[in-house]
Parts: C-alpha cells; structure tokens; sequence
C-alpha cells in the first residue's frame, strides 16, 4: 500500500508540474484564443537559464530564477508584440505553425548555445533530501512543487477575482469588443496574459528538471503533457488546468508504477501515452473538457 | 488563407486549363525536362541522394497538403500514417525472416508493396477519421499529435513487424531481374541505385501531382476547399462537411503511406523513433514555405526544407558548429526551417509559390485590372486559391483524363 501511495504523490507532483504549463496555455488561451506550442520550449529556456546562471555564471539560485523568469517573460512578449499580435484574424492553422516555428527556434536557439548534452538543473534542494512519512518517501523538490503550485494557484485566483487587470482579463476573455468599448487596453491584457504564462513556465522548468540530475533538451517534450491536462480540464478554464494536470500526472506516475507487472501484454512505455489515451476519450464524450466552456464546435 | 489569397480577382476562363495549354507553359516544360536529363546524366551519388530525398518529401508535403492546405484541417500526424505506409511495404515486400527473432517479411512483388501501402494508411486514415474529425482547429492539431505518440509506442513495441526500438530493413522496388539495389543496364545506360530511383520518384511524384490537380478540380475538390473557406457555407451549399473532411483524411493518408514506404525503401534501415513529432513538424513547413495549397507550392516547399540544408551542408556555407558542444548540422538545419515557418507566415503566407505568381504578374504585359485587395468582398468566399493556382500550374490536365 505504501507504494500506491508513493504513486499517488509522485503523480500529484508531476501533475502539478502539468498543471502549471497548463495554466500558461490556459491564460493565453483565454485572452487571445492562441494555443502557444512554444509553451514547453519557454520552459526549456527558463530552466537552461537558471541552470547556466547557478553553474556557469555562479549567481545563486534566486538571482538565476530572476534571471530566467526576466528573459523569457521578455520573450514571451516580444514574440507575442512583434509576430503574433501581426497573425490576428489569420486561420488556426498559421497561427498554431508561428508558435510551433518559435519553439523550433527556441530550442535549437538553447542547442547552439549550450550544446546537446545533458547539463545539471539549477535547483536550491538537494535531489535526495526529503523525509520519510508512513512509510513514503517524500522528496523536497516534489514537496516544494506542490506547495509552490497551490500559491501560485492562490495568487492567480486573487489577480483575476480581486485585482484591476484580473477584471480586465476576465472582461477580455468574455467579450473582446465589449471590453475595449469599456476602455480595457488589450495590449495590455495580451502583454499580460504572454508575461504570466512565461513566468509560469519558468517555475515549472525549475522543478521538472530538478526532478533528475541532469536534463537537456527533451526537457521542453514533457509539456506536451500539458496538453492533455487542458483538454481534459477544458481549455480556456484556469481552474480546469489544475484538476487536468493532477489527474493526467497521477494518470502517467500510477500506470509506470504498474505496468512492468502487466508488460507481457501492455509492452514497454505505455505511460507515455495514457495521458493522450485519456485525452483522446475525453474529447469524444466531452470536448470542452470538464470545466470548459461549451463551445467547443465539432462537425 | 482564402483572405489573402482572394485578393486577385482573375477571370475564370469556361475552358478548363489544359496540359500544357499555353506556350509558355510548354516552354517552360521543356526547358525543365531537359533540366532533368542534364541533372540525371551528370549529378553524382550525392546529388542524387539531396534530391531522392526531396522527392519523397514532395510526396508526403503533397498529402498535407490536401489535408491542411485544401481542407484546412491541421494536422501534426503525417509521420503516423508514413509510417503505416512503410511498415505495411516492410511485412509484404521485406525478405522473409530466417530466425524467430527478425521481423515478418512476405517477399511479395513492387507492384503489390507499393499499393498497399497507400491502401493500408488510407484505411488507418478511414478507422481515425470518425474521431479525430470530431474536433476541429487547435484541437485536431492536439488529437494528431496525440496519434503520433501512440504511433511511436505502437512502433516501438509490436517486434514482429516493426523490429521493435532496433528497428528493420525496408524492401527496394525490383521489376523482374531489375532490382533497385544494385548496377543495372537500360537501353545500354548502366544506372546506379540513385538513379534509378530518381527516375522512379519522378513518375510516381508526377503521377501523384496530377492526381492530386485533378482530385481538386473535381466536385469533391471544390468541397474540399469550400469546407476551408467557409464551413457554414459548405454545408448550406449542400456540402456534407463531415465526408468532404473524411475525403480529404483518407486521401492524404494514401499519400502519406506511399511517401512513407519510399522514404523507408530508399533509407534501406528504419527505427521506429524516424516517425516523430519533427518529421511531421518538417512537412508543415515544407508546405507553408513552399505554398498551402498549390501542388508547385508542395514541391518546391520540400526543396526548401529537405535540400536546401543538405545542399548548404553540402557546400559548407555555413561555419560548421563545433562538434565539441554536440551541435549537429540537424539542429542548424532546424534553426533554418524554425525562422523560414516565422518569416513566409508573417510576410509572405502564400508561401514561395506567391513569390512566383507575383513575379509571372510583373512580366506579363496585357492584364485584367488588378487592383489588390480591391474586390476582397465579393471573393472572400470562393475557393480563391484555386481559382488562380490552376491555370498557371502546368501539371493541370483536362478534366475527363481524371484518374480516380
């Protein structure tokens, strides 16, 4: 039993790390009905950052989380004034493709600067700190991910109920033309939106490279996770990310727990696509997802 | 892309488009045939290779292009049905294994292989469809990328046909006693395995380009491309979107499939990690580089994406990075198609093949008035790009020689 439940809070780690790129994909979502497919290579760039700044530059882990949170906020916005706000009322398509061609840039961007091999991720814990519990193990890094997840949550949940711009978001989200009419600036939520996504995944780089003791490149793969997690939770639902990406991560940690016992007829790696398996269902019995808006069109 | 792409208000002519109807485009077909020869008779093995390769890639930027650019249906999971495409010519062309360990082989002829791979993809694409098509926009992107992964682990784990993570030899064509994998003699011209292939490719690129050119000039093409346009509008026209998208699906699956038995045919040795995310990814923007829906847009978007690198490699044009850093030619290679998605999207969307009409515009001397964007109203709504793409394509062949 003790090890279903070091199942259950290793997937409730990793699905908080899901969850925090899907806020990301969420957040944009929300306010300017763009997936970013670079999402994950944000992410990727976050954590090389951090990790360059503790290993190579020698600053300290705080200053480097500034450091990596500063540059690809300002590449999220960037990238967000000067190419996507350009795509407005362009087909789904090229608008999905320029956010897949600045993650293709991003990470051979990352590949030419650091090279392809693994390097060590930028982390103030310890990999085998932690303590004991009942029989689980349970890690300081995956601690401070759940515990870094649930502030997170929280102060979102105070910006967009409590705060001025979380109105005009919000506003933004539920009527675009009637929220500029109402003096909202959309720049300003766009920027907004692109800035708080990035942060995010700069947060979510840390832990999830953390999570081994080295990573590289592939690094920015694992966020596609997070797709499943949105879907599931319904796409433009904040709320709907974080119950997405717990039960995709306790979906993918349980299944890779029991599926040696299994593997005669399941074969190897079937972890790796339960999360899209459960996607895939969740889109024929309820395509908006379980917090969604119905809005969803199917043919 | 209809927007943009309606902005030239071109008379449609009653006559349809004839092959090579005009005398420039007969010029122009003659000057490219002997490009052709030329280039057969002298390039060398690595020549060959860059362009074999383009060729096949022209193939599969083709199927996405039915898919994406005339449909409009996004899709990231072209590699999942090449991959079909080439394990179902490995099981019926490979050689038949000689332990319990290799992967099943049948040894059937080019003629049945080639086919079949096609139809099999085509028949995954018809048992995927029904659900992937359920969805639409960003999340049909998502649900092929999903098909992807689930490729990947299915590759990955059924041994017996796939080799499993060691991956299997893939069957070269033979016609009789005339097998692709060696020296052979035609009309007294001894033929090296790349040329062979060459001319094979071409046929088989030719052919699968006025299919293609045909397919959207027919009834079901204009559905095609009405379903893009304006999907409500499809439907009031009595289009059935739902089989117009499956139309579409399956089609370019049967693409994807043969272009994935050749690329497979032509590597010889294929591992199931080939069929990832980037080879899709790579045809994407093959076809917005090279043109959405234009048959030359696909060809030329694959020359772009597929040689051009090789080509720069080739000739080492670029400083080469220092290995030392594990830097490969792969990763400027994607640098260079990463930047090309980000710059034909935001300053030319109709891709290389736009560049080539405007530059054709420029130089002719009697023209309709051509005022741009001046009647985008009236035309937003027409499948705009095949009204201009055909009759200046020269592959375009009367409408009763239509193959189906």
């Amino acid at each position: 039993m003790a090890y279903f439940f070091q199942l259950v809070f290793a997937g409730v780690a990793v699905g908080c790390i899901y969850a925090l790129i899907g806020l990301g994909f969420a957040i944009i979502f929300k306010a300017s009905e763009v997936i970013n497919f670079a999402q994950g290579e944000l992410l990727l760039v976050g954590a090389y950052i951090i990790s360059a700044g503790v290993f190579e530059w020698h600053l300290g882990f705080f200053l480097s989380l500034l450091l990596g949170v500063i540059v690809t906020v300002a590449i999220g916005l960037l990238f967000e004034r000067f190419i996507l706000r350009r795509m407005i009322g362009r087909p789904v398509f090229s608008i999905l493709m320029i956010t897949i061609g600045l993650d293709i840039v991003l990470r051979t961007g990352v590949i030419l600067r650091w090279g392809s091999d693994p390097v060590p991720p930028g982390t103030p814990f310890q990999i085998t700190s932690g303590f004991n519990f009942g029989g689980v193990h349970f890690g300081a890094n995956d601690v401070w991910t759940i515990i870094v997840t649930v502030v997170l949550c929280a102060a979102l949940f105070y910006f967009f109920r409590f705060t001025k711009y979380g109105l005009a978001m919000r506003a933004t989200a539920l009527d675009q033309e009637a929220a500029l009419v109402m003096g909202i600036n959309i720049n300003t939520v766009y920027a907004l939106a692109w800035g708080i996504a990035a942060a995010i995944a700069t947060i979510g780089g840390v832990f999830l490279a953390a999570k081994s003791i080295a990573f590289d490149t592939t690094l920015g793969g694992t966020a596609l996770l997070a797709f499943p997690a949105i879907i599931l939770g319904g796409i433009d639902s904040v709320s709907g990310a974080v119950v997405g990406g717990i039960i995709i991560g306790l979906a993918e940690v349980i299944t890779a727990g029991y599926e040696s016992r299994f593997a005669s007829i399941l074969g190897t790696g079937v972890h790796e696509i339960t999360p899209y398996l459960i996607m895939i269902l969740v889109l024929l019995i309820r395509p908006y997802g379980i917090f969604g808006t119905r809005k969803v069109e199917r043919v | 892309m209809s927007s943009q792409q309606a902005k030239k208000n071109i008379p449609v002519s009653a006559d349809p488009p004839r092959l090579l109807g005009t005398a420039a485009s007969r010029v122009v077909f003659i000057i490219s045939l002997m490009a052709i020869i030329v280039f057969f008779l002298v390039a060398g093995e690595d020549w060959l290779t860059i362009i074999n390769y383009t060729l096949i890639a022209a193939i599969a930027a083709l199927a996405l292009n039915v898919l994406s650019g005339y449909t409009g249906q996004v899709s990231l999971g072209l590699s999942f049905f090449m991959a079909i495409g080439a394990y179902t010519a490995a099981v019926l062309g490979g050689t038949p294994p000689t332990s319990s360990l290799d992967p099943i082989g049948l040894n059937l002829s080019f003629f049945i292989w080639l086919p079949a791979a096609g139809i099999a993809a085509a028949l995954v694409g018809a048992l995927v469809g029904p659900t992937a098509l359920r969805v639409k926009g960003f999340y049909l992107g998502i649900v092929t990328l999903a098909l992807v992964f689930i490729g990947q682990y299915i590759f990955l784990n059924a041994r017996g046909l796939t080799g499993g993570p060691q991956g299997r030899t893939f069957p070269v064509p033979v016609f009789g006693t005339f097998s692709f994998d060696q020296q052979n003699m035609l009309f007294g011209f001894i033929l090296t395995p790349g040329q062979q292939y060459f001319l094979l490719l071409l046929v088989i690129l030719g052919l699968a380009a006025l299919f293609v050119g045909n397919v959207m000039r027919s009834r079901a093409g204009r559905a095609f491309q009405a379903v893009r346009d304006n999907e409500t509008g499809a439907a009031i026209m009595g289009i059935n979107l739902f089989e117009a998208k499956m139309g579409a699906f399956i089609l370019s699956s049967f693409l994807a499939g043969i272009a994935g038995a050749l690329f497979a045919s032509y590597t010889r040795y294929v591992v199931p990690y080939t069929w990832d995310l980037t080879l899709s990814i790579q045809f994407v923007a093959a076809i917005i580089v090279g043109g959405v829906a234009s048959i030359w847009g696909s060809i030329l978007g694959a020359a772009f994406v597929f040689a051009l690198p090789r080509i720069i490699e080739q000739f080492s044009l670029l400083p080469s990075s220092s290995a030392s850093s594990g830097v490969s030619s792969g990763d400027v290679n994607a640098l260079i198609y990463g930047l090309l998605i980000v710059i034909f999207l935001l300053f030319e969307p109709g891709g290389v093949i736009a560049l080539v009409r405007r530059s054709r515009l420029l130089t002719r001397t009697t023209r309709t008035p051509e005022e741009e964007g001046g009647d985008v109203v009236e035309t937003i709504n027409l499948p705009a790009s095949n009204v201009h793409v055909e009759p200046s394509v020269d592959s375009s062949v009367p409408t009763t020689g239509e193959p189906s």
